[in-house]
């Protein structure tokens, strides 16, 4: 097993983004990414989204559940804590994009609720937890990974709409293509492993 | 994709003499075949696409979710009543947590190893989208007895698409079946199925082979 705690922030930031890439290797987020990444501009403001909600849902709950939960010994309750710091925190990002640009908000529609259920953010939150992160390092790790997850989405969003004139096989459409992408990105990103060490 | 064997779960279905256990067998098949949470709306895979190297750890994760996905929904069901709408979401999440958690306390007491190995992917059944999107669109709106069913059956209907591409992943990748060596000394892994590529690839054409079965079928 590799030991992630000692890894310094800045190692797992870059880490994140590239070689531990949450979508590419951990598969989370999975729904949102094949149902957004029609278009660059929905992807890019749905990415902005989630590196703002990871970022702030992995240092709220950092100190809840170390200073919290655990001195209390209520760490069996932690999915439901974490659940609502995160659903706290998507119902402050809907009411921001509201106000800023009614566009964006028009675009995300339905799905920017959904960042709640979006496996990526919890899944972020309970990686941070299981790997022992320290408190800069699970904010590198929230800010990371949500760029890591933009990444791929919006090179994703990219890619369909070059593809968009391709002609696909029939049954391949839509859900088909986009995973044989998303493969092929997995693929490339596996380039990156072995740069950093122990991770 | 109707050649699934489904026993009618006439026991379950409320005790409504108008409606027999069409209803029941029909909420029953939806799941499994024709509007299968996984091939025919690609949702909720990303909790336990993970876990599918490994034939053991998919069973568990199945086991998992079928459970969540019905208790869930029979609970959801149970309250609808009650549910204010603007706050439903958060209300179903937790519902749905309550539920997982049983399943991870049950795991790190009986399964330790199991437990370690499946890591953080016990606790994402929660945001999984597939028990997610059963309470909202099913438990909300249909009795107890039919949600029940209806959970089961789209966790059924889950299992078996991520069993298939979890035997696959670990024959091919590591030539054995529920850590048993099945292929001999003569099988080079294909290492690219273990990695992450590999589920990628294996879901796509998976995806690719029913709808293409579905397409023919309309045509005809």
């Amino acid at each position: 097993m590799t030991d992630w705690s000692t890894l310094g922030p800045l190692a797992v930031f870059f880490g994140a983004i590239f070689t531990n890439n949450i979508l590419l290797t951990n598969y989370l987020g999975m729904c949102s990414f094949l149902s957004i990444s029609r278009e660059i501009k929905s992807s890019m403001g749905l990415g902005a989204a989630v590196v703002f909600v990871m970022a702030m849902t992995n240092a709220l709950n950092w100190p809840i559940h170390y200073y919290v939960l655990v001195p209390l010994g209520l760490t069996y309750l932690g999915f439901i804590v974490y659940i609502i710091v995160i659903a706290a925190s998507v119902q402050l990002v809907e009411m921001i994009v509201e106000r800023v640009s009614e566009t964006l908000y028009q675009n995300l529609g339905i799905f920017l609720p959904l960042i709640t259920v979006n496996c990526a953010v919890f899944g972020a939150v309970l990686f941070m937890f299981i790997r022992k992160y320290t408190f800069l390092a699970s904010l590198a790790y929230g800010v990371g990974g949500g760029l890591g997850w933009a990444l791929a989405i919006v090179a994703m969003a990219g890619l369909r709409a070059k593809m968009s004139r391709a002609r696909v096989p029939r049954g391949l459409e839509g859900a088909g293509i986009t995973l044989i992408i998303t493969g092929i990105m997995a693929l490339a990103f596996m380039g990156f492993s072995g740069m950093i060490p122990a991770a | 994709m109707a050649d699934i064997p489904a026993p009618a779960p006439a026991s379950g279905a409320p005790a409504r003499p108008a409606r027999p256990r069409g209803k029941a067998y029909q909420a029953f098949i939806d799941g499994v075949g024709a509007n299968n949470p996984v091939f025919m709306q690609v949702l909720g895979i990303c909790s336990t696409l993970a876990v599918t190297n490994v034939v053991s750890n998919t069973v568990v994760m199945c086991l998992g979710l079928i459970w969540a996905t019905a208790m869930s929904n029979l609970s959801v069901s149970i309250l609808r009543r009650w549910i204010p709408a603007r706050v439903r979401m958060i209300v179903e999440t937790l519902i749905i947590a309550v539920w997982v958690i049983l399943v991870d306390i049950v795991l790190r007491a009986y399964l330790p190893d199991m437990s370690r190995t499946l890591g953080p992917y016990v606790g994402l059944i929660i945001t999984n989208c597939i028990v997610m999107g059963r309470t909202e669109a099913f438990g909300l709106t249909n009795p107890p007895g039919l949600a029940l069913i209806d959970g089961i059956s789209a966790g059924l209907g889950y299992s078996y698409v991520l069993l298939i591409i979890a035997v696959i992943r670990e024959l091919a990748g590591s030539g054995s079946i529920m850590g048993f060596k099945v292929l001999g000394q003569w099988w080079t892994n294909w290492s690219i199925f273990v990695m992450p590529a590999g589920a990628f690839f294996l879901l796509a054409t998976f995806i690719w082979i029913v709808k293409g079965v579905i397409l023919k079928e309309a045509k005809k």
